[in-house]
C-alpha cells in the first residue's frame, strides 16, 4: 500500500472501531437481554439500534463539569490517554494478507506496550479525581494491571516460541496449518482472562465495582469525559477479541469468504463470548483476583511456557527457535 | 525525515525530564517522568532498536511507573507534600549536584566530539537481542534471574501471612486463631 | 487441586446455562403496547361513588382520613338540607397514596373504593391532587345494591327513624307497655 492508501486505512480503522465501540455498546446491552431473558433497548428506531444516538446526544450536551478539588489539568487528559492507546493498539492488527497499516516485527509488543500504557487512563482518573472511591479504584487497577499484565505478556511466549516471530502477519501465517488455539489452549485460556483483567469488564471490573465503589475512578467523571472512558473500554474490548482472533483462531484465515469478512466474523464471535462471560460470572472479590492470578495463572503461564518451548525443541530440533 | 523526529523526541525527553525534576507535586513529576520515557522509547525505535523500544514501553513506561503512581496514591501527599517539596528546590540543596552534573556533560560532549559516524543504522530486533543475551552474556542473565529471584523469595517473606499457633490453654484467642488456622489450611491445601 | 478444578467446572457449567438462556423467550411485558391483566379488585386509582339512586355515598365521616398511613385523605363534613351528610370537600393527593386500600376498608358506606387504574402521570405535581370533581364518578362502583340511608337508622327527608330496610319502629321510652 501506498503512504496514502495506508493514511486512508488508518482514518478507515479509526472510525470503524470507534463506531464499532459505539454500537457496541447498544449490542452489549441487547445480548444481555437474550441472555437474562428480556428484551434490553428495542425503542429507539428498528430494534433499538438508535438508542446508540440518542445516548450520544445525552453524553454531548451534558454539563462537562471538573470538581473543584480535583487535579484539573490530569483530570482532563486521563480519559484521552484510553482512547488514544487502545486506538494505537489497532495499528498492529492485520486484517487480511496485506491490509494492516504498520507490520512491525515488534507488532506483539508494540500492542502489549499500548494495553500497558492504558492502565494510566484509570489510575490517573482515579489519582486526580480526588475521591477516595476514585482512590480505591485506581488503586485495584494498578495492582490489577500490573499483575495481569505478567500473564499476559507470558501466555504470548508460546505462539511466538511456534511463529517464531513477534510480527502478527507472521504469526497468523504460521497458523496456516492448525490454529494456535489447540496447541496453546493454555495460553489461549490465560490470555483470555489477562485480556478481560486488562481491559477491565465484567467480571474483571474491580476498578470500576459499581457496588462497592460507586463507580470506582470515574465516580467523578460525566458527560463526554465520562464517555471517553466508556469508549475506551469498548475500544479495549474490540482490541483484545481481535487480538485473540490473530493469535489463537488464525487471524483473516479461512475458506471461501474474504479474508476481511472471517477476520471480522471470529471477532464478532470472541465479543460475543466476552459478553456471555459478563452475563454469567459475578465479579470476584479482591484478593480472590490477587490469588487467581498468582497462584494459578502463573504457574499455568509457566507450565505452558516450558511445554511448549520442549516440544517446539523436540519437533522441530530447534527450528522454530532460531 | 529521523532527524527531525529525533530532534523532536530527544527535544520533548529533555523538557519533560526537567519538568519531572521540577513539579513539586508528586504526580505530575510522574506524568512528566512518562512522557519522558515514550519519548525515549521513540529515540530507541529510530536508532533501530526497536525490541528495546518496545520493552521501554512496556516494563518502564507500562509497569514499574504504574507501581511508582501506585505508592503516590498510597502515600496520601497532599498540599503537605507540595510545600515540602517546593523547599527542596532551593538552590542550596542543587547546585552541588548540578555542577557535577555539568562536568559530566562536557566530558560527554568532548568524548561524543572525537567519535565518528555514531549512529550505525543496523536494526537490532527481538532475535538479535536474544542471542546476544543467551550468548556471550548468559552469566549475567544468570546472575540477574538469581538476584531477581531473591528478590522474589524475599517479597514473599515480607509479605506472607504469619501463621498463629492455635493452644487449647489459650482459651480466649482459640477462636480467632482457630478460624484463621483453618483458612491457611484452605489454602495450601488449595 | 480438585477444589480448585470444581470452582473453575462451575465456572464453565453457569456459562453453558446462561448461553442456553438464548434460547428462551424473554419475559419482558411490553407496557404500552401490551397491557397486563388486571382483576377486578385490583388496588389503584382512588374514586367516590354513588348510590344506586344517583347521590352520593360518603357521608364524610372521616374514618378514611384517619385510617390512611401517609395521610393523603382530607375532607370536612357538611349537612344538607334533607338531613344528609357530605363532604365539603373531599381531597385526596395522590402522589402521596401508597394504594393500600385501607380507607375502603373503613368506609362504612362503601362510598371510597379502589379502582384497577394506576396510569396517573402527571409533569405538574400539584395536578396530582384530586379535587371531589375528579374523584366523584356516576356508578355505584363494586357494590350495586347498596345504599346507607335506606338501611341506616338515621333520618333524613322522605325517611323517618324506623323506616329502613330490617329496622324495628323505634321503641318509645317513655311508655310503660311492653
Amino acid at each position: 500500500m501506498s503512504d496514502g492508501m495506508t493514511v486512508l486505512f488508518a482514518l478507515g480503522v479509526m472510525a470503524a472501531a470507534v463506531g464499532g465501540a459505539a454500537v457496541l455498546t447498544w449490542f452489549e446491552r441487547r445480548l444481555l437481554g437474550v441472555w437474562q431473558d428480556r428484551y434490553g433497548p428495542n425503542r429507539l428506531g428498528p430494534f433499538g439500534i438508535l438508542q446508540v444516538a440518542a445516548d450520544m446526544i445525552k453524553l454531548l450536551t451534558k454539563h462537562d463539569w471538573v470538581p473543584p478539588f480535583a487535579d484539573r489539568v490530569v483530570f482532563i487528559f486521563a480519559p484521552t490517554a484510553i482512547v488514544v492507546a487502545m486506538l494505537m493498539g489497532f495499528a498492529v492488527i492485520p486484517f487480511g494478507p496485506d491490509l494492516h497499516i504498520i507490520d512491525v516485527n515488534i507488532g506483539l509488543l508494540f500492542f502489549l506496550g499500548m494495553t500497558s500504557l492504558a492502565v494510566y487512563s484509570v489510575l490517573l482518573g482515579g489519582l486526580a479525581s480526588n475521591n477516595k472511591y476514585a482512590l480505591l479504584g485506581g488503586l485495584r487497577s494498578a495492582a490489577q494491571m500490573v499483575s495481569y499484565e505478567v500473564f499476559m505478556g507470558l501466555s504470548l511466549m508460546g505462539v511466538v516460541m511456534l511463529s517464531g516471530s513477534f510480527s502478527l502477519q507472521d504469526i497468523v501465517a504460521a497458523q496456516r496449518d492448525m490454529w494456535f488455539c489447540i496447541p496453546q489452549f493454555l495460553g489461549l485460556f490465560v490470555f483470555l482472562i489477562a485480556g478481560i483483567a486488562e481491559s477491565h469488564r465484567l467480571p474483571f471490573d474491580l476498578p470500576e465495582a459499581e457496588h462497592e465503589l460507586t463507580a470506582g475512578f470515574h465516580t467523578e467523571y460525566g458527560g463526554m469525559k465520562f464517555a471517553m472512558f466508556m469508549l475506551g473500554e469498548y475500544l479495549g474490548l474490540i482490541l483484545i477479541s481481535a487480538m485473540i482472533v490473530t493469535l489463537f483462531f488464525g487471524g483473516w484465515l479461512g475458506p471461501w469468504l474474504p479474508p476481511i469478512v472471517w477476520f471480522g466474523i471470529k471477532t464478532f464471535f470472541v465479543i460475543c463470548f466476552f459478553i456471555l462471560l459478563r452475563a454469567a460470572i459475578p465479579r470476584p472479590r479482591y484478593d480472590q483476583l490477587m490469588s487467581l492470578g498468582w497462584k494459578v495463572m502463573l504457574p499455568i503461564t509457566l507450565i505452558n511456557l516450558v511445554a511448549t518451548g520442549a516440544i517446539a525443541l523436540w519437533m522441530h530440533d530447534g527450528g522454530a527457535m532460531t | 525525515m529521523e532527524v527531525i523526529l529525533f530532534y523532536i523526541s530527544a527535544f520533548i525527553a529533555l523538557f519533560t525530564t526537567v519538568f519531572a525534576l521540577t513539579r513539586t507535586n508528586a504526580a505530575h513529576a510522574l506524568i512528566y517522568l512518562i512522557i519522558s520515557l515514550l519519548a525515549v522509547a521513540v529515540i530507541f525505535f529510530l536508532l533501530g532498536a526497536p525490541f528495546a523500544a518496545a520493552l521501554e514501553v512496556v516494563i518502564y513506561a507500562g509497569a514499574i511507573m504504574v507501581l511508582f503512581v501506585f505508592v503516590i496514591m498510597m502515600l496520601n501527599l497532599g498540599e503537605a507534600g507540595v510545600e515540602r517539596e517546593r523547599q527542596r528546590l532551593n538552590p542550596k540543596i542543587w547546585i552541588l549536584p548540578a555542577i557535577l552534573s555539568g562536568v559530566l556533560l562536557i566530558e560527554l560532549l568532548l568524548v561524543i566530539s572525537k567519535l565518528e559516524a555514531p549512529a550505525t543504522g543496523t536494526l537490532i530486533g527481538a532475535k538479535q537481542v536474544g542471542l546476544t543475551l543467551f550468548g556471550p552474556y548468559v552469566l549475567a542473565v544468570e546472575i540477574a534471574s538469581m538476584l531477581l529471584l531473591a528478590g522474589l523469595v524475599g517479597a514473599y517473606h515480607v509479605g506472607r501471612r504469619f501463621r498463629l499457633r492455635a493452644t487449647d490453654d489459650d482459651a480466649t484467642e482459640a477462636p480467632l486463631t482457630t478460624e484463621i488456622s483453618t483458612e491457611i489450611q484452605k489454602e495450601v491445601s488449595q | 487441586m480438585m477444589q480448585l478444578w470444581e470452582s473453575f467446572w462451575s465456572q464453565i457449567r453457569t456459562i453453558w446455562r446462561v448461553l442456553k438462556h438464548t434460547f428462551t423467550k424473554a419475559e419482558t411485558v411490553q407496557y404500552p403496547e401490551q397491557k397486563p391483566y388486571l382483576a377486578p379488585r385490583y388496588r389503584g386509582r382512588i374514586v367516590l361513588t354513588k348510590d344506586p339512586d344517583g347521590d352520593e355515598r360518603c357521608v364524610a365521616c372521616n374514618l378514611c382520613a384517619a385510617a390512611c398511613p401517609p395521610d393523603c385523605i382530607a375532607l370536612q363534613q357538611g349537612t344538607r338540607e334533607d338531613g344528609r351528610w357530605y363532604p365539603e370537600f373531599f381531597r385526596i393527593n395522590f402522589s402521596r397514596c401508597i394504594m393500600c386500600g385501607l380507607c375502603e376498608e373503613a368506609c362504612p358506606t362503601n362510598a371510597i373504593q379502589l379502582i384497577p387504574d394506576f396510569e396517573m402521570c402527571e409533569y405538574d405535581r400539584q395536578n396530582m391532587v384530586y379535587e371531589k370533581e375528579h374523584l366523584m364518578i356516576d356508578g355505584t362502583g363494586k357494590y350495586h345494591d347498596y345504599n346507607f340511608y335506606r338501611v341506616a337508622g338515621m333520618a333524613i327527608e322522605g325517611k323517618d327513624k324506623g323506616e329502613a330496610e330490617n329496622e324495628a319502629p323505634p321503641i318509645d321510652v317513655r311508655s310503660l307497655l311492653p
